[in-house]
């Protein structure tokens, strides 16, 4: 599929749309697809602090949970309050779906994060495996 | 279906509901003799801790707890029916002189603190069990406190760590193989250890030189499985053994596939320092439907001053007893000594078999698993063609290709009439269909399992829908697992 | 061996299907210098009347027949027969954990009333499908605090049974979770001003124990607050289940950790016994153990399926809420159906008839030795000290085949020569009153002894 390319994206399939020096997260399709039915995410609290490339919470399937991975240093916003009652909003629409908002401590880190197209071609050899 | 029904024909299960659905008031299932000391008034006893209310407790009667529960057992598929190919679980037959035995009196009554001058029949089993289990296991003592597998594990740790922290340095580090069972990694963390993951390497056995690179004065044990998961023995144990000994760290083996080894080969003589074993995988005490188990943890000298108190001894005037002067124990890890009732049935096991039994039936487990591979080849992937002993992992790489994934066959195996094997580990193996016979199975069972399985590789071909809408012959058809994760339904309320 | 299903021919054809000469080539993989090239040295094959004869003759070495005084974490009540005959039918026996769902509803269905019955007793909104026992139950209860919380300290009272305290000191070291003990005042209860001493801001929670280890019934309501004003969590461990007949449960708890037990399962020299956590719905994502829930299947029918197994070590290794992986299964069917046996009448008549006997010993032995905590409400356990060391005492019951309470001094030396006395249903009144006889003639004699050496004294 063609991945949106108003976001830059992680290896570990999050997303984040930026806004100034304000980041929007969420997990792409591929993930969503990869995980299954999700039953139930852990997001950390407002006002937690997000270190780039470390967990920052769960995604729940039946059978499997995967770490989420902050794709960027800052402080959390904002916490979708979807997700607590309708996780599966994020299998109909990943890409709509929006996990954590957060203020952006170095904006530069985003430079490291894949393209909409490096992102699409990461995942086809992934999916190649 | 065609191949269908040479295992399995169908039969009536009735419907039953919820307990709580059949309650009235003034059902009683239950008589008590009249009381021969005065009546008490309760409210001036306890006063303010008087219960008043018991809510939505049952009210049935004796026939209705009888049918109730025989209905709903009609419901369950169990090894008394036939082979259950589940990997690593080992489930063999569950011999009814266990079950007769641990009703006798005197050892269904005792109480654990009654006087040891009293309890020498109980203690005398524990001593008889320990001793058989040392020489099963080739080591030199052993505690039978744990309560299963997983706590095993959690006491082993608590040993290695009490060990190293003896020796000056309790260590920071267990190596784990990618292809470990889950309790492996939540005990090393439930003990404080950090996990780190050992590659496995093209043949399915411990990458050498991975371990060599990753062995190091941090690394407290390895956790080995032997056979592993995929049913292969370590061929390299000794030098796996040896690569951890030279730094000083400990061989951990979780003895869950002992089913391959009892009297052909002996942990303890190819370099283990600790291990556990299942006393309801390999010494057939009874699964019940999810345990109870037994989990007791054989040692090496160097570790007996760590072992759980208290410790079974032999006193002077040659009776048994306990001793709880152990200074450097690693403590409790239950009340009491352990799931006693497992000892009497694993006991009673080893009775039944003597040291050829035993023999015979690890030849045969092993026999069986192979038996079952030569049938399956060419049907399903084979991902390792490393020879295995008590159990073989498959793969569904060729069902795949017409988007049939070993969960799918593995609920179509029901409607043969058979348990599924294994679907979720080993890890490494994607798609896994791990298969443990056991020696309980007969030539023809496993006949009719091997044809099964052909069948449905046949059906994925054909017909692949029936398999993927699996199974069709059930009280229930697949259950809506995301709905009870979402929104959990645990309980029972009236009004539902 | 009569548990193998083959024939020397079906070996041989099976070798042949499968290409080899011997079964000792599919042992080829074992190194040769580990192959063991002699018999295990263990007894020999037995017949199955020699193995029943060999634990027939343990039996009589066990204490067959005696009366016994004994609680203190295991309990002698009466088991309704059908708990074996149901328990023993082979769908039950040697089913497997029901991960299959499809072909285990008869088990999950069996746990799913397991948990309702639990939450009905104490109160709680949700309860797993088992721990290993009690003392298990109450460490993990405290983990699951730890987590909930994020602190890490413990205050547990002393009242709680001495060997689930060593439990929980084995589970706590090697988790960094300090822990400091609250003593017990001369009401035989939780000292509550020394509780407000040792709570800290960094205190995960309180464990208590109620009916407490002596049997006597804790203030849960004062001691809930203390634990809850410091933004404690609150971990009550109930021993004797029958209590929750009669006694009001610890309603104000966060976490209960049960010892089942009591409920139709056989005291078995220790094990295997029936823990289980109950907790507020909120908690239940730190819950540790399986758990059991209801769904529809894809026709609309009601099942039910092992779920939020995410907790679980086979799906979170490391980051498990537990280890546990195999847990008390069939002895938690045998506490369900003696459950629905007693049922809502039924278990507060089994109660009450455990606090009459009680009532009614401790009242005997009151009249002859002093009977501790007298004024704090107990259930079926009671503290009694005497003059006469408890072990003199119970050497001379065990003449009468009677097994006495529990001598006190190795778990609580300075209660000096005091027993713990337990008394069930199932204690005959003729057993108390020879059991008090004895002790009154032991007062008695000590009386007059030193009443004779006073004598020669003066």
């Amino acid at each position: 599929m063609a991945y949106p390319t108003d976001r830059k994206y992680t290896r570990e399939h999050e997303w984040i749309q930026v806004n100034g020096n304000s980041g929007t997260v969420g997990i792409t399709h591929y993930a969503q697809e990869s995980l299954g039915d999700i039953v139930f995410v852990e997001t950390p609290k407002v006002g937690a602090e997000l270190t780039a490339g470390k967990t920052f919470g769960t995604v729940e399937s039946v059978k499997a949970v995967s770490d989420l991975f902050a794709p960027a240093s800052g402080t959390v916003t904002e916490v979708n309050a979807d997700l607590a009652t309708s996780p599966e909003k994020v299998n109909k629409d990943a890409h709509g779906s929006w996990m954590v908002k957060m203020t952006l401590k170095d904006p530069r880190e985003l430079d490291a994060l894949l393209s909409a197209a490096d992102y699409e071609k990461f995942v086809a050899e992934e999916a190649g495996h | 279906m065609k191949h269908m029904t040479r295992k399995a024909t169908c039969h009536v299960n009735q419907n039953e509901g919820l307990i709580f659905e059949k309650s009235s008031a003034g059902k009683a299932a239950w008589k008590l003799p009249p009381l021969d000391v005065p009546e008490v008034d309760t409210n001036k006893l306890l006063g303010a801790s008087e219960r008043k209310d018991l809510g939505n407790m049952p009210e049935v009667s004796e026939i209705e707890i009888i049918r109730h529960f025989t209905r709903l057992s009609t419901w369950n598929y169990a090894i008394d029916f036939g082979m259950y190919p589940l990997g690593s679980c080992t489930m063999k037959y569950n011999p009814r002189v266990n079950e007769a035995v641990a009703r006798v009196e005197g050892i269904a009554n005792g109480h654990p603190y009654q006087p040891e001058k009293i309890s020498q029949g109980a203690l005398r089993i524990m001593k008889s069990l320990s001793e058989c289990l040392i020489e099963i296991t080739g080591m030199d003592a052993i505690t039978l406190q744990p309560a299963a597998g997983a706590h095993g594990e959690m006491t082993g740790l608590l040993m290695v760590r009490a060990y190293h922290q003896a020796q000056g340095n309790a260590r920071k580090k267990i190596l784990i193989p990618d292809s470990a069972h889950g309790t492996n990694p939540a005990t090393a963390a439930m003990v404080s250890y950090a996990v780190e993951n050992l590659k496995s390497d093209s043949r399915g056995m411990v990458d050498i030189a991975s371990l060599e690179a990753q062995m190091n004065e941090d690394v407290a044990a390895l956790m080995l499985t032997n056979p592993n998961t995929l049913g292969v023995f370590e061929q390299q144990i000794h030098k796996i053994a040896d690569i951890l000994h030279a730094k000083g760290g400990l061989l951990y083996m979780d003895g869950a596939n002992m089913n391959a080894l009892v009297g052909k080969v002996r942990p303890g003589d190819f370099g283990v320092d600790v291990m556990h074993l299942n006393l309801h995988k390999t010494f057939s005490t009874p699964h019940g439907g999810g345990g109870p188990g037994s989990g007791p943890v054989a040692i090496k000298k160097a570790l007996e001053p760590f072992l759980p108190t208290p410790v079974l001894l032999t006193k002077a005037d040659g009776t048994l007893g306990f001793d709880y002067n152990r200074p450097q124990s690693v403590g409790r890890v239950r009340a009491f000594y352990g799931n006693f009732g497992m000892f009497v049935r694993a006991l009673a096991y080893i009775q039944a078999n003597g040291p050829d039994g035993l023999r015979q039936t690890t030849e045969d487990a092993v026999l069986n698993a192979n038996y079952i591979r030569k049938g399956l080849e060419g049907t399903y992937d084979l991902p390792y063609s490393t020879p295995t002993m008590h159990e073989v992992v498959f793969s569904d790489r060729l069902q795949a290709k017409k988007g049939v994934r070993t969960m799918d066959i593995a609920k179509r195996l029901i409607d043969y009439g058979f348990h599924p094997y294994t679907t979720a580990f080993p890890l490494i193996v994607p798609g896994a269909l791990m298969i443990e016979p056991t020696e309980s199975e007969s030539k023809e069972e496993m006949d009719l399992f091997v044809e099964a399985m052909k069948s449905i590789a046949d059906e994925v071909e054909e017909d692949p829908q029936t398999v993927l809408d699996a199974p069709h012959s059930t009280r229930v058809s697949r259950l809506d697992e995301t709905a009870a994760a979402r929104k959990p339904v645990l309980r029972w309320k009236p009004g539902n | 061996m009569r548990y193998l299903p083959k024939s020397p021919a079906d070996r041989e054809a099976m070798l042949k299907a499968i290409g080899l000469r011997s079964i000792d080539d599919l042992f080829a993989p074992i190194p040769t210098e580990y192959r063991l090239s002699r018999d295990l040295n263990i007894p020999r094959q037995m017949a199955e009347s020699e193995i029943v004869d060999f634990f027939r003759q343990r039996s009589r070495e066990n204490a067959d027949g005696y009366a016994s005084f004994l609680g203190a974490g295991a309990y002698f009540h009466y088991r309704p027969v059908i708990i074996d005959s149901l328990i023993s039918r082979g769908e039950f026996l040697t089913a497997y954990t029901p991960y299959q769902a499809e072909i285990s509803q008869g088990t999950l269905q069996s746990i799913f009333e397991f948990q309702t019955m639990i939450c009905e007793l104490t109160g709680m909104e949700v309860a797993n499908a088992s721990m290993y026992d009690g003392s298990t139950a109450a460490a993990e209860g405290v983990m699951m605090a730890v987590r909930l919380t994020g602190r890490r300290s413990v205050v547990v009272a002393r009242s709680l049974h001495p060997e689930y305290r060593e439990v929980l000191a084995t589970y706590a070291t090697h988790q960094g979770m300090p822990l400091t003990v609250a003593g017990f005042g001369g009401d035989g209860r939780l000292d509550l001003k020394e509780l407000e001493k040792l709570i800290t801001q960094e205190t995960a929670c309180v464990l208590v124990q109620s009916p407490n280890f002596f049997g006597t019934i804790e203030d849960v309501d004062a001691i809930a607050e203390i634990a809850h004003k410091h933004g404690a969590m609150l971990v009550v461990s109930i021993a004797e289940a029958v209590s929750l007949g009669i006694v009001e449960p610890p309603r104000q708890a966060d976490v209960i950790a049960m010892e089942a037990q009591s409920f139709g399962v056989p005291l078995g020299f220790g094990g295997p016994y029936c823990g289980v956590i109950a907790t507020r719905e909120k908690y239940v994502r730190q819950m540790p153990g399986r758990l059991v829930g209801q769904t529809l299947d894809k026709q609309g029918k009601r099942g039910f399926v092992l779920t939020l197994a995410t907790r679980e070590q086979h799906i979170r290794r490391e980051k498990a809420t537990s280890n546990i992986c195999t847990n008390q299964a069939l002895v938690a069917l045998m506490v369900n159906i003696f459950m629905a046996v007693y049922g809502k009448v039924g278990l507060k008549e089994l109660a009450k008839q455990n606090l009459a006997k009680t009532a009614y010993a401790a009242g005997q032995f009151a009249k002859h030795g002093t009977v501790l905590f007298a004024n704090s409400p107990r259930f079926n356990e009671f503290v009694v000290q005497t003059s006469e060391d408890p072990y003199a005492i119970n050497s001379r019951l065990l003449g009468h085949k009677m097994i006495g309470g529990l001598p006190l001094k190795k778990f609580y030396p300075e209660l000096g020569n005091a027993a713990l006395w337990c008394c069930t249903e199932l204690t005959p009144r003729s057993a108390i009153d020879t059991a008090v006889g004895l002790v009154a003639e032991s007062e008695r004699s000590v009386r007059s002894a030193k009443e004779e050496v006073e004598e020669v004294a003066r």
